[in-house]
């Protein structure tokens, strides 16, 4: 595995324009059959990108179909109708070019977690000896050295996304896709890890999708953070550019003016959207 | 922890020493004229004790144990063998394993016992027509669990895994193959008991070696104390094979957070 070039991490957070596009989701519109009967518009047909480098957050209310454009993006759910852009081409089957880290459960149970971790390399014809090394790093990076022998039942919820972080992360993919991955933490341990994330992030930039319930942390961590209404027939209802300076700290980044400036800012926006979709279903 | 331990062994061993006097008493102690155990229909502990004894002294014992030991094994190898496959094959072909279903019900609903006659038909007197009583006893066993193990695969795991990069031979030994083998341990108790109940059962049935040999031609001649030493080894064996299966067990599945789910 080539070691990706490291950039500059101060580097001002908007993207200069010529930025290659990483992800783009063009007119994507999915439906669910229902036990082969009824059909549910889970998504309205949505458009957005993500530049190369960008961290890009996602919020909305549960049920809106965040996962599912996740799931879209990885090549794991056909669209119902529009199309997936990866780097320029048309997404076809499985997105090999992104990491995604599931918002369920998702580590192999009859392994280690270093072996969970060491197997993304395996995969790829890295020899055991030094995908087990590699391993062995990357659960230092996520503060796990100690627990490398541990079966995923022997770790608790927020250790398991830290494997989990890990193993796609250790195969550094241009694209990450993280689908709530500190839910099941305390506010504290949510900190450490938005930190950790940037710091990780830090090191070579990838394109991000992070998907969250909690709109400061979306602030804290992102570039932009996009907001998705209610479902069903969700759609992205604001786009906001996050110019706060880099590095930021997770938790300190809260007491910055601008960032309440920011908050506001957005949930205001998206009260009023939410007030006027739940108007227009009403009528 | 360890008083503890040692409490519940002298009370396991109470439990024996107060059959046994029962026994012994009943057998061998007139109550008002009438033994309660008739030597003639229940023995005597002694008697046993001694009949075990000189059936290992003699040495006599070790053809018949290494038979029976031999038959278990490889109706449970050939068994597994073919659950593990044909498991495989069903699971991951939704088409095959429709058609067959009805037909898996129907042979699986089959008392084996009413298969020993046939086998002994084909196969002969010999050691292959246990082994084949015992192979259609665990092969379902091992079939519907590793059948399970491949359909239960969690979905997420499974994404996880094609997001990975794996091919789908590298899905199979991943994935696929080591849950299908933990369900396949999980029933690993049942499945050896049940080659060995073939075995045994068959040998019983028409045979001239072996633990349900020996039980049977001590039936055959009203000899109570042969019949009993034959239980007690027979026990005994098994005891030591479920405690070998335990171990290997304990190894394989350390991996699972609660006790394996049994099957049957
Ligand atoms: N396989 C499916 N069949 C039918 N409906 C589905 C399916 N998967 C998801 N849905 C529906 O699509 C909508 C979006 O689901 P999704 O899992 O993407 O929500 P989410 O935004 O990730 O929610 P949460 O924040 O709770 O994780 C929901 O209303 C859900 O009921
Ligand atoms: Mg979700």
């Amino acid at each position: 595995m080539e070691m990706a070039a490291r950039r500059e991490p101060s580097r001002p957070s908007a993207e200069p324009e010529s930025a290659a596009t990483a992800v783009r989701l063009d007119g994507v519109k999915v439906s669910f059959v229902i036990r082969g009967a009824a059909v549910f518009d889970a998504v309205a047909p949505t458009s957005f990108e993500v530049r190369e480098g960008e961290f890009v957050s996602i919020v909305g209310p549960t049920g809106c179909g965040k996962s599912t454009l996740l799931n879209v993006t990885a090549g794991l759910l056909k669209p119902s109708a529009g199309h997936v852009e990866i780097f320029g081409e048309r997404l076809a089957g499985l997105n090999r070019k992104s990491g995604y880290l599931f918002q369920q459960d998702a580590l192999m149970p009859w392994k280690t977690a270093l072996d969970n971790v060491a197997i993304a390399l395996e995969v790829h014809g890295t020899p055991r000896k030094e995908a087990l090394e590699a391993a062995r790093g990357w659960m230092g990076r996520v503060g796990l050295a100690r627990f490398c022998e541990r079966y995923a039942h022997e770790l608790s919820g927020g250790q398991r996304k830290r494997v989990g972080l890990a193993q796609v992360l250790i195969r550094r993919p241009r694209i990450l896709l993280m689908d709530e991955p500190f839910g099941p933490l305390d506010a504290q341990t949510r900190q450490i890890m938005g930190n950790l994330l940037l710091g990780l992030w830090a090191e070579d930039r990838k394109a991000v999708m992070f998907v969250t319930h909690d709109l400061e942390e979306a602030i804290a961590l992102s570039d932009r953070v996009v907001i998705m209404s209610a479902g069903p027939d969700a759609r992205v209802i604001g786009d906001h550019p996050i110019d706060l300076a880099r590095p930021r700290d997770a938790a300190e980044i809260r007491l910055d003016p601008k960032f309440h400036a920011l908050h506001k800012r957005i949930w205001d926006q998206l009260r009023e959207e939410v007030a006027k979709t739940y108007e227009e279903g009403a009528r | 922890m360890r008083a503890a331990s040692l409490k519940l062994l002298a009370l396991q061993v109470l439990v024996a020493v107060v059959a046994i006097g029962i026994w012994h008493v009943g057998s061998s102690v007139p109550i008002a004229g009438k033994y309660f155990l008739p030597e003639f229909f229940f023995s005597t502990p002694l008697d046993v004790f001694q009949r075990v004894v000189k059936l290992f002294v003699s040495g006599e014992i070790w053809r018949h144990l290494w038979i029976t030991l031999t038959e278990t094994l490889l109706a449970f190898v050939i068994g597994s063998a073919g659950g593990v496959a044909i498991g495989f094959w069903f699971a991951r072909q939704p088409l095959i394993a429709a058609v067959f279903d009805p037909y898996v019900k129907m042979v699986n609903a089959l008392p084996r016992v009413v298969l020993a006659p046939i086998f002994m038909l084909w196969l002969g007197l010999g050691i292959w027509s246990k082994v084949a009583l015992g192979v259609t006893l665990v092969f379902f066993v091992v079939f519907f669990n590793v059948y399970q193990g491949v359909k239960e695969v969690s979905p997420v795991v499974l994404s996880n895994a094609r997001m990975m990069g794996m091919t789908e031979r590298q899905l199979f030994r991943h994935v696929y193959w080591p849950s299908a083998l933990s369900w396949m341990f999980s029933s690993l108790h049942t499945s050896v008991g049940f080659a060995l109940v073939g075995a045994v059962v068959g040998e019983y049935l028409g045979s001239a070696a072996g633990l349900g040999y020996l039980i049977h031609e001590a039936e055959g001649v009203f000899d109570v104390t042969g019949v009993f030493a034959g239980m007690f080894i027979l026990s005994a064996f098994v005891l030591v094979i479920d405690w070998l299966v335990t171990l290997v067990e304990r190894r394989l599945l350390v991996w699972r957070p609660q006790a394996a789910v049994g099957q049957t």
